[in-house]
């Protein structure tokens, strides 16, 4: 495989995404849920506005996650599908979805662990029938090809020129 | 794997500088940190110890434009160069779209060059991509050292070429960067290689360090068109 593969969100795929999103807000009571691919990019937010840095956080979520993984594997577990950070104001659970995108919910002393998590689980199982079709399809067209930048070699030039 | 968001209108990519420990890699970003407005780009992280060497990696979003109405978002991570820290290496590769290999130019630092390439292309067939695919350019840094290897040696080293096999890519490619030298070329021998571009750098300074940035990140654009 070139590792320059590309996949790409439809503005319905990010509305799709986005009610995800804020079901779970609506019921685990979380104050904000963040979508993350494995590699570190950020793919939606939903809920309060966030005081931090949304990109860094996405960046060190993925780290953060791969670290776990190759942890898990030292330990004879396959992965550690769920991780759990509690602060003492605030706290945050990170779930794995389909092995490509990472859910995280942050959450504070209006809800409790148990419900996140609970709830959590529901939108793992919605957002893997997502990106199994946003993946499929991005798979589908040759090697991923988006479209919006073909025959675009000359405007690419004048970018950097 | 570059990511299409049609909802925000963006291009997000990821690009990786790689190379040994203390070649200059981290560098490279704090001098594109420091030359780009600060609405064009994000934080400078770094995971790093208390002497300052990079534990994990350093990250920096920089946005280099609109290209059909879209934005081009580059997230540029370094990694740790030292031997022992292979497993962040390995991850921070996961999903790469575009690679910066930071050579050392001083001559007692080829060995070291020699090995972390070595590495690279070991880490890269782990996760099954095919690094002649992939957008790959070269920077000789620390031009400024008296004890600089010369480039023709650094070239010799780390860049002697893969092999052409496709024939429609069997054509004189010259090396838009320096006149007289190319990229694609057919050997005495009758076989065709393929060299990946390079640049002289003094990330110090500043030399040499956006030439290298355009230059992968033009070839990673180019994939997608
Ligand atoms: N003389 C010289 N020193 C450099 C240059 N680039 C980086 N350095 C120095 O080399 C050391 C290691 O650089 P760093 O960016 O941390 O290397 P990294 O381990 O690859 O991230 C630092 O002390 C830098 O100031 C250069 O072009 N010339
Ligand atoms: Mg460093």
């Amino acid at each position: 495989m070139a590792a320059s593969s590309s996949w790409a969100f439809t503005p319905e795929d990010s509305t799709a995404i986005a009610d995800v999103l804020e079901r779970l807000l609506a019921a685990s009571n979380a104050r904000c849920a963040l979508l993350v691919d494995r590699s570190g990019q950020l793919v939606a937010t939903a809920g309060e506005p966030m005081d931090f840095d949304p990109t860094a956080f996405a960046t060190l979520t993925a780290a953060d996650f791969s670290a776990n993984d190759q942890l898990a594997r030292l330990v004879g577990e396959r992965e550690f599908g769920t991780l759990v950070h509690q602060g003492e104001k605030e706290s945050m659970v990170l779930a794995d979805v389909a092995r490509r995108v990472i859910l995280v919910a942050l959450f504070d002393q209006r809800t409790t662990l148990g419900l996140v998590r609970l709830k959590l689980k529901d939108s793992v199982v919605d957002l893997t029938r997502l990106f199994d079709v946003i993946f499929s399809r991005s798979a589908d067209v040759g090697v991923g090809r988006p479209s919006i930048l073909s025959g675009a070699h000359d405007e690419i030039d004048e970018l950097f020129s | 794997m570059s990511m299409i968001n049609y909802a925000s209108r963006e291009i997000n990519c990821k690009i990786v500088y790689y190379g040994p420990g203390l070649g200059g890699k981290t560098t490279n970003l704090e001098h594109v940190y420091a030359k780009t407005k600060p609405d064009t780009r994000g934080k400078l992280i770094s995971l790093a110890t208390e002497t300052e060497r990079t534990l994990f990696f350093d990250f920096l979003p920089v946005d280099l434009g609109t290209i059909r109405g879209f934005k081009t978002r580059f997230h540029l991570y370094t990694v740790p160069g030292q031997v022992y820290y292979n497993a962040s290496r390995k991850l921070i590769l996961k999903g790469v779209d575009g690679l910066v290999f930071v050579a050392d130019s001083q001559v007692e630092r080829m060995e070291a060059n020699q090995e972390s390439m070595q590495n690279l292309y070991d880490n890269m067939s782990e996760y099954g991509y095919d690094i002649t695919k992939l957008p790959f350019v070269l920077q000789y840094n620390k031009r400024d050292l008296p004890n600089a290897a010369s480039v023709q040696q650094l070239q010799a080293a780390l860049n002697p070429g893969w092999e052409v096999h496709e024939t429609a890519r069997q054509r004189l490619t010259p090396d838009p960067d320096h006149p007289n030298e190319t990229l694609v070329e057919q050997l005495s021998t009758g076989e065709w290689v393929e060299r990946v571009p390079y640049f002289e750098g003094v990330a110090v300074t500043g030399d040499g360090v956006f030439d290298t940035l355009k230059a992968v990140s033009k070839l990673v654009l180019k994939t997608l068109a």
